[in-house]
């Protein structure tokens, strides 16, 4: 009896905790994982700002501020590819043919930094998938 | 290095191909080029954003931009008076890209007036400029009109001295979207002369100001502004037909501030988007001006292009060349007492490319 008691005080910690564990964040969380996602951003604003290319040339010269980028559309019918494209595609466009370089594999980390920064100065403005 | 290109030598150079481009001679009006006394024309080329890249190396994109506008203004027939160069013939103020720039320009047979724009200026704050191209700022008149060349890049002091060389001041100016930039002035000193200049010409005479950055308001976080703007509008209140042209926005963009028409010049290089396309910052952007087609980016040219103005009667017509679309003219209407779009400005018959967003 005893035996079984204590059996059940285990497993009811373990599952207590564990649940607590999936569920529940603290606001110190939040500002963490926030501060982690604002870094990725930091970093995209620089890489969007540096010469990735061959030339000299940098993103930031024809999209300040990522404007004109529309991230919120993709993906989307792309008309001068002839398919559906990703912004990672364009982004990837863009590193070969104004800047005359290398494509990054999709999941490179300077890919998904370009990918949040241009996001983030998009922040607030509603899906569009497909629009043109 | 200066010389002139005889038209012989640009159909060798270029070969017959070149014939094929006839787009600015056909958009030549048949009077033009008549004798009429109160109508006049000059070209304008603007924003080259000539880029060095290292040793002989320059950024092809910008060099062909700024060649083919040379070419094409070669070739308008009969020639127009004289070409404005509306500043940013560099990226970041090399000596080697400004002479790269000069090259280039030199094809030229016509006189060209020079505004200096921040990419010519924040390397050695207009030393080479004012050396080997002219100075900052002058007016002159002709035929009828008189104008004035400001230099409107200026700006504060301290901002200047913040830097620990010439190129980081530089690589700061030239960063349009950066968070710790400075904005862009004429001065007390300019203003000063500028007031003396127009002392002894009467309210009727028309005048033309020639600046980089618009002496407005548009959009701050970019510059697409001048800091002492009211200034400046105020010194020319008294004149009853002023129109004020700059580069800097890459853009078509038109407005009307009280006696003043402003229009703006296309770059060579690239386009820059309209304020209202970045979501998070309110922008001033002129309601009346109908904004150009959104660029293609697959298609190099798209976006860029050069311009001619008309100046008749004191009042401007320009004549937008734009390499992958339509031209496009935006002239001063009288009776509206604004600037309009020739085929666009009716809401009813706007194209879809033209919503930025």
């Amino acid at each position: 009896m005893v035996r079984r008691i204590f059996m059940l005080a285990v497993m009811g910690f373990f599952l207590g905790t564990g649940l607590a564990q999936a569920d529940e964040f603290t606001r110190k969380d939040l500002e963490k994982w926030q501060k982690a996602f604002m870094a990725v951003v930091k970093e995209g604003e620089r890489l969007f700002h540096s010469p990735l290319g061959s030339n000299k040339v940098s993103c930031d010269m024809c999209h300040p501020n990522a404007a004109n980028t529309h991230p919120e559309t993709y993906p989307k019918f792309q008309k001068q590819l002839g398919r559906v494209a990703t912004l990672r595609d364009m982004i990837n466009w863009c590193i070969q043919n104004p800047l005359e370089g290398k494509p990054l594999p999709l999941d490179d980390p300077r890919m998904i930094a370009l990918e949040a920064y241009i996001t983030w100065e998009r922040r607030g403005v509603p899906l569009a998938p497909g629009k043109h | 290095m200066r010389h002139n290109l005889s038209r012989r030598k640009f159909l060798k150079s270029l070969g017959m191909a070149a014939l094929a481009s006839t787009a600015p001679l056909k958009l030549v009006e048949v009077v033009y080029g008549q004798k009429i006394a109160d109508k006049f024309t000059f070209a304008v080329i603007s924003d080259a954003h000539i880029t060095h890249i290292k040793g002989t190396r320059f950024v092809r994109n910008f060099d062909e931009g700024l060649k083919k506008a040379v070419f094409e203004v070669s070739f308008i027939d009969p020639q127009p008076d004289f070409v404005v160069f509306g500043g940013d013939l560099a990226q970041l103020g090399k000596k080697e890209e400004l002479e790269h720039g000069l090259e280039i320009m030199s094809e030229l047979s016509l006189p060209v007036k020079w505004v200096i724009g921040e990419h010519d200026f924040y390397l050695d704050m207009g030393e080479y400029w004012q050396e080997h191209v002219g100075p900052l700022y002058y007016s002159f008149d002709h035929k009828g009109v008189h104008f004035v060349v400001l230099n409107s890049i200026l700006t504060y002091e301290s901002w200047i001295q913040k830097f620990k060389d010439p190129m980081e001041r530089m690589l700061n100016m030239a960063r349009l979207d950066n968070p710790h930039g400075s904005p862009f002035m004429v001065g007390k000193e300019q203003i000063a002369w500028l007031k003396k200049d127009l002392e002894k010409y009467s309210p009727e005479t028309p005048i033309v100001v020639l600046s980089h950055s618009p002496l407005y308001k548009i959009f701050k976080p970019w510059n697409f502004w001048t800091e002492d703007a009211e200034e400046v509008q105020a010194v020319l209140k008294r004149f009853k037909k002023v129109t004020v042209l700059h580069g800097h926005v890459h853009q078509i963009l038109y407005h009307q501030i009280g006696n003043i028409t402003f229009m703006a010049f296309m770059s060579t290089a690239w386009p820059w988007p309209y304020p209202v396309s970045y979501s998070q910052l309110p922008n001033a952007v002129p309601r009346i001006t109908v904004f150009m087609n959104r660029a293609d980016p697959f298609k190099e040219r798209d976006g860029t292009g050069w311009s001619y103005l008309d100046i008749q009667d004191g009042y401007p017509t320009q004549y937008y060349q734009l390499w992958e679309n339509a031209p496009r003219t935006v002239y001063y209407d009288p009776q509206l007492g604004y600037p309009v779009d020739r085929d666009y400005q009716d809401p009813a018959r706007r194209i879809p490319p033209q919503e930025h967003y």
